[in-house]
């Protein structure tokens, strides 16, 4: 345990490092918060109620920006890449440890540095920003509590679902292409181009059952105050059921692909 | 020119060398923006109408700025991957063969696979011509071809942009991709539904507006006829100018890195 702890903190300083980039990530994000708050704006100017209301979205927003690093999944770190396609992993393979906890420590470390690199500017901004752009407070500080247990819980998700995909390199040998599309379907079912209430009923229905929302969806809406009472224990239970099926799942994966895993020398 | 289609040739023969990573990927470049379509597509469900915009409207609003987007990343790649060159000192070599450095930065590298985006922004101009076509002639298909060609250029124009940046900071600047990512969101829905300060922005510093917002005005009918919008395109095109200004601005302080 000792060891996985050690590799966890070595990512996170590691990645702390990059602030620069993360000032740039940081613009890129307020800007397409505003954005996407002006085209709800102007969707909601000439509509009755909506089953989740224009405020309630405007948090919704700004959070998934602020934490955009917990959610996202294209997100691609060219060493573990590397060490698949090009051959490196038999020298992690050499270590008295086991990968598949290994590599979530380190995929772990690396979001949680983003996340904590820009959360905090993006969120400063966005309380001070004029109304209705304006992010504000929770409802209670039991709402707080439930979105940050959420929070973790989504972020624990995700590493694995990224995991997830490193495993499918095993097979297919081109990361591109794995990263894409999981990519592009976790963003759509996680509710990131359209939000989940807007949705129909049976995409509704299928994002529930997939494990992308618990990331980039539950949280925020948990903490919008738009998921409430008894749902919120749905959805934690949801989330606790997803990260074992996960880990689970993947350490079994993972063992099987590396029996079949051949290193060409050189 | 002639070069130019060279070296098309020979990235086009290499990028099929590679036959099922290059569908794959290209299944994959059609879905991206695809299911950013298929969001829009429910919102409409939703809300029927945005300021006075039908979904058709947009959709035709989105396919254009798309179909730019997706031509100058397949085909003005070179420069979005400018950093590379300058990191690895490869663009010493483009500096001492006798031609010049656009047609060569631009020869370095396409991306083939962005066909599949295409395709996307074909489909979502098809699905809206078929609901609007009845109040096109033939010189509107046209005008439509010039507002894609214009923001083709735009693009070009903003990846020359942060080429050009690398000769300071030999790392690419990710900054560069709130201009193209961050326009090309902005600008698959009517500009009119912004804030002030992007729409001037966008109008008068990167002219996303000239090149679907206000010509499509005239297009849809929402606003008469006038000489100035037909106009708009061209000066969307002019954008291209200042950044070739400050391209060979840049070229001239180039400092090798050495390596």
């Amino acid at each position: 345990m000792k060891a996985y702890y050690a590799y966890f903190k070595l990512s996170l300083l590691k990645n702390l490092q990059y602030k620069t980039a993360a000032l740039a990530g940081m613009a890129t994000q307020l800007f397409f918060g505003m954005v996407f708050i002006m085209i709800f704006e102007a969707f909601y100017s000439l509509s009755g109620p909506q089953p989740i209301g224009f405020d309630q979205l405007v948090q919704v927003v700004w959070l998934q920006q602020a934490f955009l690093s917990f959610i996202m999944l294209w997100q691609r770190d060219s060493e573990l890449n590397d060490m698949i396609v090009k051959g490196q992993i038999a020298y992690e393979l050499v270590r008295p440890n086991k990968l598949f906890p290994f590599w979530y420590f380190k995929l772990l470390g690396q979001r949680l540095a983003g996340g904590l690199l820009r959360f905090f500017p993006i969120i400063a901004i966005a309380i001070f920003l004029p109304e209705p752009y304006t992010l504000k407070g929770p409802e209670s500080w039991m709402t707080l509590v439930w979105s940050l247990v959420s929070l973790t819980l989504g972020l624990l998700v995700i590493v694995g679902i990224s995991m997830l995909i490193y495993i499918s390199i095993f097979y297919t040998l081109s990361p591109m292409g794995s990263f894409l599309l999981v990519g592009v379907f976790g963003e759509f079912f996680a509710g990131l181009t359209i939000p989940i209430p807007l949705m129909p009923q049976w995409l509704q229905t299928l994002c529930f059952i997939l494990p992308f929302r618990y990331g980039g969806d539950l949280p925020f809406r948990i903490y919008a105050g738009h998921i409430k009472g008894s749902d919120i224990v749905i959805g934690l239970a949801m989330q606790v059921t997803w990260l074992l099926l996960i880990w689970l799942g993947g350490s079994w994966w993972m063992n099987k692909s590396l029996k079949r895993v051949v290193v060409q020398g050189g | 020119m002639q070069l130019y289609l060279k070296y098309l040739k020979i990235h086009f023969t290499s990028q099929m060398a590679y036959r099922t990573s290059f569908i794959l990927l290209s299944l994959g470049q059609f879905f991206v923006p695809f299911l950013v379509f298929v969001s829009m597509f429910y919102m409409f469900q939703r809300f029927d109408t945005i300021q006075g915009w039908s979904f058709y409207e947009v959709a035709l609003c989105y396919s254009i700025v798309h179909a730019g987007f997706a031509i100058s990343e397949c085909f003005a790649r070179g420069f979005d991957s400018f950093s590379r060159l300058v990191r690895t000192g490869e663009f010493d070599r483009v500096l001492v063969r006798p031609r010049g450095t656009v047609v060569q930065v631009l020869g370095s590298k396409f991306e083939f696979t962005r066909v599949g985006r295409m395709f996307q922004a074909l489909i979502v101009m098809v699905i809206a011509f078929s609901n609007l076509g009845d109040r096109f002639a033939y010189y509107h298909y046209l005008f439509i071809g010039l507002m894609i060609l214009s923001s083709v250029i735009i693009f070009t124009g903003i990846y020359i942009l942060g080429a050009t940046m690398c000769f300071w900071t030999v790392q690419a600047l990710e900054v560069i991709n709130l201009f193209s990512d961050g326009g090309r969101e902005m600008s698959q829905y009517p500009l009119s539904i912004y804030k002030k300060f992007i729409r001037v922005f966008f109008t008068y510093v990167i002219p996303f507006g000239m090149v679907n917002y206000y010509p499509l005005m005239m297009v849809l009918g929402k606003i008469d006829y006038k000489l100035v919008y037909v106009f708009m395109p061209i000066f969307g095109l002019l954008f291209i100018l200042p950044c070739l200004l400050i391209w060979s601005f840049g070229v001239k302080r180039y400092k090798s890195t050495g390596s």
